[in-house]
């Protein structure tokens, strides 16, 4: 594939949305890992949601 | 499943966790197609090669509005209907949109350098973009600096129904004033009037970033209803120390 004499911006705009949605993605990824620990920390110290103890189940 | 039922933060996050893994794989393969068929086409016969910046461009400046067009809505929601996942939809988006902004403008850059002789001029469109980005960037702090999440949401909500107010200006900057960007030639009357060859891996691309947005947009969602959990627990339980 020949990208002519602008390769560099080509690949540079390419590069650029690479890291973009690899930064997007790396935030969700991170961030749900992070808020399923800080809820399972605290079901562990005995701290639930209402709705979850009548429930009769963790959240 | 009604709509209405949706409205239960339980209830979206079953359907959030299910529907999350398919919409990746969705994205997954319209993202390979899409740059198989960006990479394939030809080059435009004025700007040769960098034409295959316009594939992740246009797609991440369209989205870039879109985004904030729903964010206007979920401000409504929050506003107006006080549905109780508008606020959540309206957080998670916005730091997606910053995202797709910040695409926009650097690969917009990137093209400009070589087709126009310049990284950057102040003209319309690009400034407005600008904006837009330094937007999106205001209401991820205004988020970040009010602790009690109803009273930024209402905020918030405020702020992106006025900065609405530079969507039609982004859209018609390039009409209204004299600028260096060209004018639509997909969205506008008359039909596009790009050759089928560019338009067929642009729309594809269009479509790839479309999935992922909704993917990224559902897991961030699913996020934030997590935090507000942890937040309540956390509550809970300083009141039962105190008590």
């Amino acid at each position: 594939m020949e990208l002519g004499p602008h390769a560099a911006f080509i690949v540079g705009s390419y590069a650029a949305a690479a890291l973009i949605v690899l930064a997007l993605v790396g935030w969700v990824i991170l961030d749900h890992r992070a808020q399923t620990r800080n809820l399972r920390d605290l079901e562990a110290r005995g701290v639930s949601r209402r709705s979850a103890r009548q429930a009769g189940k963790p959240s | 499943m009604s709509l209405i039922d949706l409205a239960n933060p339980s209830r979206f996050l079953g359907l959030a966790t299910r529907l999350i893994p398919w919409l990746a794989a969705a994205t997954l393969i319209a993202a390979v197609v899409g740059l198989q068929q960006s990479f394939a086409a030809p080059d435009d016969y004025q700007q040769g090669a960098t034409v295959k910046i316009m594939f992740i461009h246009v797609p991440s400046a369209w989205l870039a509005m879109f985004v904030w067009g729903a964010m206007s809505l979920s401000a409504l929601g929050t506003l107006v209907w006080r549905h109780p996942l508008a606020d959540v939809a309206a957080k998670a988006a916005a730091p997606i949109g910053a995202g797709f902004t910040l695409l926009a403008l650097v690969t917009g850059s990137l093209w400009g350098r070589p087709m126009w002789g310049t990284y950057w001029e102040w003209d319309a469109r690009l400034t407005s973009m600008l904006i837009l980005f330094l937007m999106y960037l205001g209401i991820v702090a205004l988020w970040r600096a009010v602790d009690d999440p109803s009273r930024a949401a209402r905020a918030a909500a405020v702020l992106t129904l006025v900065g609405a107010i530079n969507l039609p200006i982004i859209k018609f900057s390039v009409d209204w004033w004299n600028t260096l960007h060209q004018p639509a030639s997909v969205l506008r009357a008359g039909g596009p009037s790009i050759h089928p060859s560019l338009l067929t891996p642009l729309l594809v691309m269009a479509a790839a970033f479309m999935l992922l947005f909704v993917t990224l947009h559902l897991a961030a969602m699913r996020n934030e209803i997590l935090r507000r959990r942890v937040r309540t627990l956390r509550l809970l339980q300083a009141s039962s120390a105190q008590g």
